[in-house]
């Protein structure tokens, strides 16, 4: 009786102060007369960490084949089963994640914050797609990657993009990479993991919108070949510099182009190049050259003073930034009961000070990550402009070597070597 | 002349390639040395501290796994096996039994069994827990606390940035090495000191 009471007047007082204290065990556990034991607390283990190693060692082995499909096989139906499994089991099986597009994120956390420790799985993952493009080509985006593999997949009937369409969406990836190494080296989001429209396909859950994104993504994509890897990918921009130097590369033909026209219009990506000869003045065109190469230095400028100018609101972003913001300007929230993060920042104890100094901080991170993210942006740009003034000859059909994904289809449209095309080659002769 | 001219633009071409293919490589290698020097082997995993915890009800809504991979655990050496459990009870229940109008728990998680008079014991369905911590609030508030959240790693699809930890107003999950995955209340004085 005299237990009951105790706990029905500690009930009250807990209603009354209705504040969460962890000061004491209120209650003693119980000297049980009957044999009772107390079942232990179950903790259901996570995965085991030799898995995270067996995804490294299967990324390493499907990017090895999927070089060897592309370059050594030309068998665009070995890439094709190799992205299947890709699918299956970096998809699928592994729900999305880890992947090498979010892995950048990590990369520049770990480079920016000092309390941060990459595990070496991420920083694998961030890794090897780009030495692999190094030598020979986006081998990773073609065999390795499930985002690749899904949109590759469902490819129907693709339509040719117009140029300036291509070259206009073709800018997205750099604003997103930029972006999203902004919001990762402040703290902020992981951008690129939070909109991964397909990982919610693969987790077979996701909130309604992302699902429509996703869904939509789907659809596109059976018109417009991986319009993600194109016009989104932040991933994309890396592997496109590293693959455009690459030592190897898939090539459409096995020996000697005939201008046969048969693979013009076999790639969904728009990554074949015609063989043009236009005969241009070499003067002028060095004089294009150079004057686009001046303006870099320019457009570096005007992209930091343009982007630093806006990290006000590119701050808003952080969740430090925006509670604080709210709390200056509605400072009457502070008694709305409902409103949970200012209530929580109340209940701990902080000072506004600490809040404000913190945010302050934070939004001057923002503004020195403008200038840089906006002089990359001036840098991109210059680049792709200057790029535009070079003009090369070019006798055959070949692949565009920053945009080709290695998929394959172009080697299966290509008749020299074909058993068929030969015997009626001989025919002829 | 031509061909000369030809084969002169040609090796340039290669120099320009290989020096960019150099670079780029030197630089991949430098961003990875540089990272690797501070990397760690095993993998991290996200998981709640439940003494920072303050059960706003988010982690039931933010998880992008539905239901949440986020649970409620129950620490049985901390728990009063009271008759009258915060927990379990909403607060100014008139009659103590397993009526749904007196639950706490809007998925009627927790299970209640008699052990001997007057205490209860208290187990969580898993299956049924939604992670909405409502029932770890009023442990917390009227009772000794056993009752806290953690994130089931066996459910967690350890997602790069968990979502929850994105809105959680008090910070309180953070990344944990695999090795050791869970902050689970054990001895409650210990924790607490």
């Amino acid at each position: 009786m005299n237990r009951q009471f105790f706990k029905i007047v500690s009930i009250f007082s807990g209603l009354l102060i209705s504040v969460i204290t962890f000061a004491q065990q209120r209650f003693p556990r119980p000297d049980f007369e009957s044999d009772y034991k107390s079942p232990s607390i179950l903790v259901p283990e996570p995965r085991h960490g030799w898995m995270e190693y067996m995804d490294v060692f299967i990324l390493f082995i499907v990017l090895s084949l999927a070089t060897w499909f592309v370059l050594k096989k030309r068998s665009r139906k070995g890439v094709l089963y190799l992205s299947l499994f890709t699918l299956i089991y970096f998809g699928f099986y592994r729900n999305g994640c880890i992947c090498s597009i979010g892995a950048i994120q990590n990369v520049t956390l770990a480079l920016v914050d000092p309390m941060y420790a990459i595990s070496l799985t991420a920083l694998a993952f961030f890794m090897l797609p780009l030495l692999f493009a190094l030598f020979a080509g986006r081998v990773f985006c073609g065999g390795a990657c499930p985002l690749g593999a899904i949109q590759d997949l469902i490819i129907i009937k693709p339509i040719e993009l117009p140029i300036g369409i291509r070259k206009a969406l073709g800018v997205i990836p750099y604003l997103y990479l930029g972006l999203s190494i902004l919001f990762a080296a402040t703290k902020t989001d992981f951008i690129i993991c939070r909109y991964d429209p397909f990982v919610g396909i693969f987790r077979m859950d996701a909130s309604f919108n992302m699902l429509v994104l996703g869904g939509s993504f789907l659809i596109i994509g059976m018109f417009v070949g991986r319009p993600y890897c194109r016009f989104l990918c932040p991933y994309g921009v890396l592997l496109n510099w590293t693959s455009s130097v690459s030592k190897k590369h898939l090539t459409i033909t096995p020996s000697e182009c005939i201008d046969c026209k048969l693979c013009e219009r076999s790639c969904p990506m728009d990554a074949i190049n015609k063989p043009v000869t236009e005969p241009v003045s070499r003067k002028k065109d060095i004089n294009r050259f150079v004057l686009s190469v001046i303006i870099i230095p320019i457009l570096m400028l005007a992209g930091g003073y343009i982007v630093s100018k806006s990290h006000v609101y590119l701050s808003k972003v952080n969740r430090t930034v925006s509670l604080a913001e709210l709390l200056i300007t509605h400072p009457e929230l502070k008694a709305d009961p409902d409103h949970i993060d200012i209530q929580t920042f109340l209940a701990s104890g902080k000072t506004m000070d600490s809040l404000v100094q913190e945010a302050t901080v934070i939004r001057e991170q923002f503004r020195i990550g403008g200038w840089i993210l906006g002089a990359f942006f001036g840098l991109s740009f210059g680049i792709m402009f200057s790029k535009k003034t070079i003009y090369r000859n070019r006798t055959d059909y070949e692949p565009d070597k920053g945009n080709c994904v290695s998929c394959g289809r172009c080697m299966d449209f290509c008749p020299v070597g074909k058993e068929d095309f030969e015997t009626l080659m001989k025919l002829k002769s | 002349m031509n061909d000369r001219k030809e084969n002169k633009a040609k090796s340039r071409r290669d120099f320009l390639q290989s020096t960019a293919r150099y670079t780029l490589a030197i630089s991949i290698g430098g961003i990875g040395g540089l990272v690797a020097s501070k990397s760690k082997t095993g993998d991290y995993l996200w998981q709640i501290d439940p003494f920072v915890c303050t059960q706003c009800g988010r982690c039931a809504d933010e998880c992008v796994l539905t239901p949440s991979a986020v649970k409620c655990f129950h620490a049985f050496d901390l728990c009063g096996y009271c008759d009258l459990c915060g927990g379990y009870f909403k607060p100014g229940v008139m009659d103590l039994n397993t009526g749904g109008e007196n639950q706490l728990c809007p998925t009627a998680a927790i299970k209640r069994n008699f052990v001997e008079d007057p205490f209860f014991e208290y187990t969580i369905d898993e299956d049924l827990c939604i992670g909405c911590g409502k029932c770890v609030k009023g442990c917390s508030s009227f009772g000794n606390g056993s009752l806290h959240l953690q994130i089931n790693q066996d459910l967690c699809v350890n997602c790069n940035q968990c979502a929850i930890a994105r809105m959680c107003p008090s910070d309180a999950i953070t990344r944990v090495p695999a090795s050791n995955p869970y902050k689970v209340k054990g001895d409650f004085i210990k924790s607490n000191t």
